[in-house]
């Protein structure tokens, strides 16, 4: 689907173009072009069209049920109705429009790290009212740091403890905020 | 004048030890996320709103405000030197600024852009001093009917306006409005898209949105994208422009400026746009255009001038009218709302202090910045050597516990990382987070503007043509809405593909697919 990225050449890295190419905006947007990941393509316009009638429709549904009233006395529902009544329309055009699906991003395999890290802020969001936030964030820094990030076990540690120290010193010290601790 | 009195008694305010230590922080966090490419200033604004909880109003807008123009002078850095554009703004600003830095002439480019930053921002606060009071009091007459018209106007535009594909930035905003209906309808209180829980009766509070989208949404989406990597440069040479320079850049100044201040007006304008606006127009007034792209310093000063110049006069319709011009205003607008500040006509009457206190503190700051800027270049070039795998955490871990303490709820901090996964697939699937977030803010003033209106028309929709000022608005609306249709169905007609020249690149991508 994507062959018109397979791998760029490897002449164009930064500082050693000498020659001047003809049109510069042009070499740094196709250069740009070239670093950032493929469209998401035909079927993830459609998946995310089709998402967004649903919503539409959905509220649409509610909308009515919530009573539409008269345009002199509306009721509750004649406003979200309108909007979602919108929101199907201009996604239902989009489904159309897009077919070619030239924008948005195609996942990769680094995509795996941002789920990986939605699931440890969700873990956070869990074991916050439980455990306070030292433990949970102690965690999370580690897990981004050492296996998101890359980092070595001596730097992702040492810079994780000092993280969670100084946001320790911050919201429960300098801010007395309520924020659950556990020390 | 009594408005002169107001603008004295606005240094005062600024001059008080708290403010000017809040908008040094401002624009020194600013000048660092400008550094740093990844967060933006709209992601920082968000992850920061919590911080302005505890301090007075005037005060949070001051540091929010130092963010979004140290932005565009720290943006400029890496430009220069990474050819990675640290802002949005700053963009082509890489074309001849990179070519400055290639021959040698780093300091140059990084002088020039400094100085005309500062010129730009300054000449825009004066401005916006000027006009600001005048379009106030022009607006104090609007009724609901042109607010619902101006709100309906500035949403259209931000969509239309936003970078990416232009129907789903459409989508998205109406989703903000759907997402604003949640909780008790103030009209008929009955409650609205709540599913029975609680949490929700009172509505979606405006800062988990924020945050989640812009923050943790732009948090996430750079996990992915961390694994290029980005090498620090040594040192930077002489940053003092010769007299030479600025010679010659005074005109793209002075053109910037003006062009700068004029498009950061503009529902849907700002920076970004301003700076490539600049950059066109010193291209075409040129007189041998084919320096440019090798090294004119025409082609750093007028789009570093004008981005400047931009993001300070955007605020005018945030501060006189009350609607956001783009998503950092948007941040801005909601900021004041915590603070119990509805901005608006009445805002330079009923609250000049804050008005007045925070247009002066641009001088201050657009100082501090050009102190920053020339002099300790070195020191936030250095910035850039912290590794992203360490800031990320950080970043992230300020948010989760920045939301708890809005309301110390664990179900704010919940609805963040929810709006995170929804704004990191947004991203994904190419819609702009911008329009939701900016729709949803003005989603209630729209509603209840909207319903006014019915109640005073006896239900017509043909009422909003009866005032001169709506029935304008609404017919811009109209024109904005239905243009790109016609010339899409017209470009159709003629056969040739829609290339505008910054996505030349993507378009001819398009048609090899199309052939593939």
């Amino acid at each position: 689907m994507d062959g018109s990225s397979n791998g760029k050449p490897d002449g164009r890295a930064d500082g050693g173009a000498a020659v001047a190419p003809a049109d510069p905006a042009q070499a740094l947007a196709d250069e740009w072009a070239e670093e950032t990941p493929p469209p998401a393509g035909p079927v993830a316009n459609l998946a995310a069209s089709l998402v967004t009638t649903a919503i539409g429709v959905l509220g649409a549904v509610t909308a009515v049920g919530l009573g539409l009233g008269t345009p002199t006395q509306p009721g509750a529902g004649l406003w979200p109705l309108a909007i979602s009544v919108a929101v199907v329309v201009l996604s239902l055009a989009q489904v159309v429009v897009g077919r070619r699906g030239g924008d948005g991003e195609k996942f990769s395999r680094y995509s795996w790290l941002s789920l990986v890290g939605l699931a440890t802020l969700l873990g956070l969001v869990a074991l916050l009212p439980v455990i306070g936030f030292e433990i949970p964030a102690l965690l999370l820094s580690l897990i981004w740091m050492k296996f998101l990030g890359g980092e070595s076990w001596r730097s992702a540690v040492l810079y994780s403890v000092l993280v969670v120290g100084v946001l320790y010193g911050v919201f429960v010290g300098a801010l007395g905020t309520n924020v659950p601790h556990l020390f | 004048m009594e408005s002169l009195q107001n603008v004295a008694a606005g240094f005062a305010v600024v001059l008080e030890p708290t403010n000017l230590l809040y908008c040094l922080l401002g624009v020194v966090i600013g000048m660092l996320i400008g550094v740093l490419p990844g967060l933006g200033p709209a992601a920082t604004i968000a992850i920061l709103l919590p911080l302005t909880y505890g301090v007075e109003p005037v005060t949070a807008i001051i540091m929010l405000a130092g963010i979004f123009y140290g932005a565009q002078y720290g943006g400029t850095i890496t430009s220069v030197l990474l050819r990675l554009p640290g802002e949005a703004s700053s963009v082509v600003t890489v074309l001849d600024g990179h070519a400055l830095a290639r021959q040698g002439r780093a300091g140059t480019a990084l002088g020039v852009a400094a100085v005309g930053s500062f010129i730009g921002g300054t000449v825009a606060i004066v401005g916006l001093t000027f006009l600001a009071p005048v379009v106030a009091g022009f607006a104090l007459d609007f009724g609901p009917p042109e607010y619902a018209a101006l709100a309906l106007l500035g949403i259209l535009l931000v969509s239309t306006i936003a970078s990416g594909a232009r129907l789903k930035a459409l989508i998205a905003a109406a989703i903000g409005l759907l997402l604003a209906t949640v909780g008790r309808d103030a009209f008929t209180g009955a409650e609205r898209f709540t599913f029975d829980n609680l949490s929700l009766a009172d509505g979606i509070d405006f800062v988990p949105v924020a945050m989640g989208l812009f923050g943790l949404g732009e948090i996430l989406y750079n996990l992915e994208e961390r694994h290029r990597a980005v090498h620090a440069p040594g040192k930077v040479a002489n940053v003092w422009p010769s007299r030479k320079d600025l010679k010659e850049s005074s005109g793209a100044v002075t053109r910037g400026s003006v062009l700068g201040f004029f498009l950061g007006i503009l529902p849907g304008g700002g920076a970004t746009i301003a700076s490539m606006a600049a950059y066109a127009a010193e291209k075409k007034r040129a007189k041998d255009p084919s320096r440019f792209g090798k090294g004119a310093i025409e082609g750093v000063a007028g789009p570093e001038t004008a981005n400047n110049a931009a993001a300070t006069s955007s605020f005018i319709p945030l501060l006189t009218l009350g609607i956001p011009a783009n998503a950092t205003m948007a941040l801005m607008f909601g900021a004041l709302l915590i603070q119990g500040i509805t901005p608006g006509p009445q805002l330079v009457t009923e609250h000049p202090e804050l008005f007045w206190g925070v247009v002066n503190s641009m001088y201050i700051g657009n100082v501090l910045l050009l102190i920053m800027s020339i002099p300790l270049v070195g020191v936030f070039v250095r910035i850039l050597r912290v590794r992203a795998a360490i800031l990320a955490p950080v970043t992230a871990l300020i948010t989760m516990v920045g939301a708890y303490t809005i309301n110390n709820s664990v179900f704010d901090v919940l609805l963040v990382v929810v709006f995170g996964a929804v704004g990191y697939l947004m991203k994904k699937f190419g819609f702009e987070p911008g329009p939701l977030v900016l729709a949803f803010v003005l989603g209630s003033l729209l509603e209840s503007s909207l319903r006014r209106s019915l109640l005073m028309f006896d239900g017509s929709a043909a009422g909003f043509f009866t005032r001169p000022i709506s029935a304008t608005l609404l017919v811009v609306f109209v024109v904005v809405a239905v243009l790109p249709l016609i010339r899409a169905v017209r470009d159709r007609r003629a056969g040739g593909d829609v290339a505008g020249a910054p996505d030349a690149g993507a378009s001819a991508k398009n048609r090899e697919e199309e052939s593939v």
